[in-house]
């Protein structure tokens, strides 16, 4: 990460500071999904301080890009994007997934601002993505409509038919993300269900598809972009393989688990690992 | 009912004043057990195994839920009899329904939301319309997780109840679900298990009770007030009747752990022995449980005993730490002493 230049070098910071955000909220219920909210960062860096539109002030602004999170689950990095991009104050980072916070463990968008769907049931987003890419267009609206989903929705069938959907309506104006930990509640994903080869499976559902280092920013950054820009009447689809626990050398290297506890004194070793790995 | 400010009204302003609210956590691999508490690990699982050695037709299977539905002790012990079906509850049902209908007996477990909600028609249509041998074991029933509607299954028994050919049953506990297993797999049929998982109070076993499939049996009798629970309400309830004691509030508790078909006999029975309160208590909506059930049949019957009904308010319900919303939404232990002093006034 050291040759990152100019934007970039901000981005790798702003990755800095959301990684922070997610390890202090993890610290308030000592357990949680924090190697996932480490390995999407830098997904969710690029898409709040590169690609998106949105205004921190109003996140209901009808101008917006929309974003979807489709695995609730995952909302811990999300609200540490939110943190960072000022649409949640920073001093609700330590209500995470406490009685009545607004931030709880399962992303609700009724909760918390910012948060454009009630997650928890995985497989749905891609449905309502279609849906809202639709809407855009009917109202002529540039608004795009970004949505994070994760390897184990792979497994739903709906999330198949609204693939072939988004395909059908040629919705140029959607760009999801699928992060590929290869990890989920029963162990590593390929295990699971065996479901690659995606790229040749999503091209042949009508996609525009790349697949990227997901915790490379340059390369995070060439596929938003490549993604945006690119004048084909399909959906797009980013596939991100990612490393959970990216950032922290000892969260990398630690058994992989959907769920994983932490200990108390591990928190600050966390912090410490980021500092450390923090572009100076 | 405290709700969360709407997103709406807040400002960056808003958290920072006046003194910060004590945090609870929201344990999301929450047991159920209190503390100082008896409990068994993995009942479920532990009883599938024990079972599966004298039942080569019982298949396991599961839609990326093993792990959380104790279900992985039997894929430890039977590698070959286990399918993990990837998190895919349509296609785990209508699977488990074409292995039954090749002679095995599929046991194919999730959280009972994605069971009752996401694969409803394809329980309905394939295996209860078809009669099919599949037994369904959901775990999180009721409210037992704090991570909002996504994971709270509070409708699931009214769900299930409405399913012709469906047998519902909801244990109290360890002890009752290590006799549910066997006693399901002998019965020729879908049935659908409300599962407590992990570390599983162990109560009933001091009242030396056995389960018998579509009966409920008498716990403790009481005088003044007659408990009608199901589930892990039955074990609130007898807890609430030691500390009623000490009110001099005698209240006996009737356990119903086959919600259907509903042993209205026994029911009926018990309602009708005068000068006691009925409180049907539930881990359920108060719409289409046995609370509803149970009011039908005194009605049919003419039965006009006072009835009372605790269950969950019909609402979406908060996410938090589950002892926060048991108390909050009246099915804590606590909660139910004080509802019955009330009542009882
Ligand atoms: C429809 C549905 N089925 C099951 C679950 C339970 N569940 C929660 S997370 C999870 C694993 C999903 O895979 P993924 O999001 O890739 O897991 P991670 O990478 O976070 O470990 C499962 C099965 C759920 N939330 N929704
Ligand atoms: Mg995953």
């Amino acid at each position: 990460m050291s040759n990152l230049k100019g934007h970039n070098r901000d981005l790798a910071e702003r990755a800095y500071r959301v990684r922070r955000n997610a390890v202090l909220m993890g610290e308030v219920q000592g357990q949680g999904y924090i190697a996932q909210a480490l390995d999407i960062a830098d997904v969710l860096t690029v898409a709040y301080f590169h690609a998106m539109n949105y205004r921190p002030e109003d996140p209901e602004w009808e101008g917006r890009d929309r974003f979807l999170l489709s695995n609730g689950h995952y909302a811990i990095a999300l609200y540490a994007a939110l943190i960072e991009a000022g649409i949640i104050p920073a001093d609700e980072l330590e209500s995470y997934g406490s009685d009545d916070s607004r931030l709880p463990m399962s992303g609700m968008a009724s909760y918390t601002p910012g948060m454009e769907m009630s997650g928890g049931s995985l497989g749905v987003g891609m449905s309502i993505a279609v849906g809202m890419a639709l809407g855009l267009k009917r109202k002529h609206s540039s608004s795009r409509v970004y949505i994070l989903f994760s390897d184990g929705e792979l497994d739903e069938g709906a999330v198949w038919e609204a693939f072939m959907s988004a395909a059908h309506y040629k919705l140029d104006n959607l760009i999801a993300i699928v992060d590929v930990n290869n990890q989920q509640a029963d162990g590593p994903s390929t295990q699971v269900m065996a479901f690659e080869p995606l790229v040749q499976k999503l091209e042949a559902f009508g996609w525009f598809v790349q697949r990227i280092d997901g915790n490379d920013l340059d390369a995070v950054v060439g596929a938003f972009d490549a993604a945006k820009d690119s004048h084909e009447a399909k959906p797009r689809i980013i596939i991100a393989d990612t490393l959970m626990g990216k950032g922290v050398p000892f969260l990398e290297a630690r058994e992989k688990n959907h769920f994983i506890r932490v200990d108390p004194h591990e928190w600050q070793l966390a912090l410490a690992a980021l500092e450390e790995g923090r572009q100076s | 009912m405290t709700k969360p400010v709407p997103k709406q009204a807040l400002s960056s302003a808003s958290s920072s004043t006046a003194a910060k609210p004590r945090l609870t956590t929201s344990a999301m691999i929450a047991s159920i057990a209190s503390e100082g508490q008896r409990t068994q690990a993995a009942p479920f699982g532990t009883a599938l195994v024990e079972l599966a050695k004298t039942r080569p037709d019982i298949i396991g299977m599961t839609a990326d839920l093993g792990k959380y539905t104790d279900l992985h002790l039997f894929g430890q012990a039977y590698p070959d009899r286990y399918y993990q079906m990837g998190m895919a509850e349509q296609l785990l049902f209508g699977a488990a329904s074409g292995l039954a209908a090749e002679g095995f007996v599929p046991f194919a477990t999730t959280y009972a939301v994605f069971a009752t909600r996401r694969a409803y028609d394809f329980i309905h249509q394939t295996i209860a319309e078809e009669d099919r041998n599949v037994k369904i074991v959901c775990a999180l029933p009721g409210l037992t997780s704090g991570y909002g509607p996504s994971h709270q299954a509070a409708e699931d028994l009214a769900l299930m109840r409405a399913m012709p050919n469906m047998t519902v049953i909801d244990p109290c506990d360890a002890c009752e679900i290590g006799q549910v297993v066997p006693a399901m797999a002998a019965h020729q049929g879908p049935v659908y298990m409300r599962l407590l998982r992990g570390q599983v109070p162990l109560v009933l076993d001091e009242y030396h009770y056995t389960f018998e499939l579509g009966k409920a049996k008498v716990i403790r009798g009481g005088r003044d007030v007659l408990f009608i629970s199901t589930g892990l309400m039955t074990m609130r309830a007898l807890e609430a009747a030691k500390q009623l004691e000490n009110d001099k509030i005698d209240v006996a508790v009737l356990h119903v752990p086959t919600i259907k078909p509903l042993d209205t006999e026994t029911i009926l029975r018990e309602a009708q022995k005068t000068g006691r309160m009925v409180v049907v208590a539930e881990n359920h909506t108060i719409v289409g449980g046995l609370g509803e059930a149970v009011a039908r049949h005194l009605m049919l019957n003419g039965v006009a005993a006072t009835f009372r009904h605790i269950g969950l308010p019909d609402a979406f319900l908060a996410a938090g730490a589950l002892p926060t919303l048991h108390d909050r939404y009246g099915i804590s232990t606590q909660a139910l002493v004080d509802q019955i002093k009330k009542w009882q006034d």
